[in-house]
């Protein structure tokens, strides 16, 4: 235990996601041996991201206005909607420029020992949305654990009286390793989601 | 460090750190253990996959000061599959592991007779056996009786006098005859009852053969017993959706 102030910080950072104590004691002392300008920086940075930074009234991305910069962006296209559980699930799918369609954030996934149910997520939000928009494909990109797969299924099941195509990312084999690595539960989904190549 | 090795079920997982879990598994041997299953996060993690809830895996596990470490893992029955592309399977599963990990209260205490009734119910669950609700009201009643909260469905739950009676009272322990009646308690139909005992006796005969009108009133009567021997309520039992994508029954 340290006296006052490095104390309180060790234990506030100590409190954010994947910070355990001895990461938390490294970036407090990091910072205490900073230049004050840098941590300054730091500091107005977090603060602008809490004033400025909302979730798109559209899509619940993070969001500078109240729409998302995919939201506003013309170019996309409005026939094809990824559902995603969060906010960082979009950064991770537009680092592939692989889909040029918009996004659903649910907010997370269905997991009722948590008590989170389907109504605690942004699922009416949802079918709102394809009644009103113009989308012929939901592409289902849960995670692929098995909260991640439950909130897939139910949203299968609800979507299919929509007539939409609903799809879902294929799970499978880790691109660079061997087929003999993989585990059986890893390869029976891509046996599942094999594609025809000829 | 010394290792061990069990037969387990994972009931459930928690992130922890920037890619590890910590995985609560019920085990043959050492009852509940709580153990870090390393980098299973990473897309590139081969346990994984393993370490998910309603695997059923063996598994080898480091004895550690604080939290046991996982080792190795092999799959024994992938149960995740089958129950998570099912949604109505998917919530009653979640029960059922729920309410195993809140009835063994200590870890590495031995709970065989949990993890036999814990196995069969998922099984039965996965094969899809039986009526997903039938099946999550047996394994709630069986598993309150070994864990000594088992109710009476038949003889008065306060007097013992031999049933069949009447009325049902949770906070009782089950059936109550016309002297032990608190005031206010429901009065099932005598199918329901019926039903009930052939669940906690596992009489499947009969439970198959059960209207869903007293499948419906078994369900209420289950929930309001578990919810009232458990003092942390079961979060996940409210949620239980009971219509499955393609039961037998509902194929008719
Ligand atoms: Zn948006």
């Amino acid at each position: 235990m340290y006296d006052g102030a490095v104390q309180d910080l060790i234990d506030e950072l100590g409190h954010l996601p994947g910070i355990g104590p001895k990461s938390a004691q490294r970036i407090a002392f990091h910072l205490l041996s900073t230049d004050p300008s840098d941590v300054r920086r730091l500091v107005e940075t977090i603060q602008t991201v809490k004033e400025k930074v909302r979730f798109c009234e559209v899509c619940g991305n993070v969001a500078e206005g109240e729409r998302c910069r995919v939201c506003l962006d013309p170019r996309r296209s409005d026939e094809v909607l990824c559902v995603v559980e969060e906010a960082k699930d979009v950064v991770a799918i537009e680092r592939t420029r692989e889909f040029r369609g918009r996004y659903h954030v649910l907010g997370g996934a269905i997991d009722p020992m948590a008590g989170i149910g389907p109504d605690d997520l942004r699922i009416k939000d949802l079918i709102a949305r394809l009644g009103n928009e113009a989308v012929r494909e939901v592409i289902l990109a849960t995670d692929p654990n098995i909260e991640g797969e439950a909130t897939a299924t139910y949203l299968a099941r609800i979507l299919a009286p929509l007539g939409l195509r609903v799809t879902r990312l294929a799970s499978g084999l880790p691109v660079g390793g061997d087929l003999e690595y993989a585990d059986e539960v890893t390869l029976g989904r891509a046996f599942e989601g094999r594609r025809v190549v000829t | 460090m010394p290792t061990y090795r069990d037969e387990a079920i994972v009931l459930r997982t928690h992130k922890l750190g920037e890619a590890d879990r910590i995985v609560t598994m019920l085990t043959r041997k050492h009852g509940k253990v709580r153990a870090v299953a390393k980098g299973v996060r990473r897309t590139s993690s081969r346990i994984g996959a393993r370490m998910e809830p309603f695997m059923v895996v063996d598994v080898q596990l480091y004895e550690g000061r604080n939290l046991d470490i996982v080792n190795q893992v092999e799959t024994i029955q992938p149960f995740a599959k089958a129950i998570a592309d099912d949604y109505g399977l998917f919530t009653a599963a979640t029960a059922m592991v729920e309410t195993a990990d809140k009835l063994v209260d200590h870890e590495k205490e031995p709970a065989l007779q949990q993890y036999r009734l814990l196995r069969g119910g998922l099984n039965s669950l996965a094969g899809r056996e039986h009526d997903l609700g039938l099946v999550l009201d047996a394994y709630l009643l069986r598993a309150f009786a070994v864990a000594g909260w088992a109710a009476s469905f038949d003889a008065c739950a306060t007097c013992g006098r031999p049933g069949p009676h009447r009325a049902f009272s949770a906070v009782a322990g089950g059936a109550v005859c016309e002297n032990d009646r608190p005031s206010g308690v429901a009065s099932p139909a005598p199918e329901t009852f019926r039903l009930l005992t052939a669940l906690l006796e596992g009489d499947w005969a009969t439970a198959d053969a059960s209207g869903p009108r007293h499948r419906r009133e078994a369900a209420g009567l289950v929930a309001a017993y578990t919810q009232f021997h458990l003092e942390r309520k079961l979060r996940s039992l409210g949620m239980v959706d009971r219509t499955s994508e393609s039961h037998p029954e509902e194929e008719e």
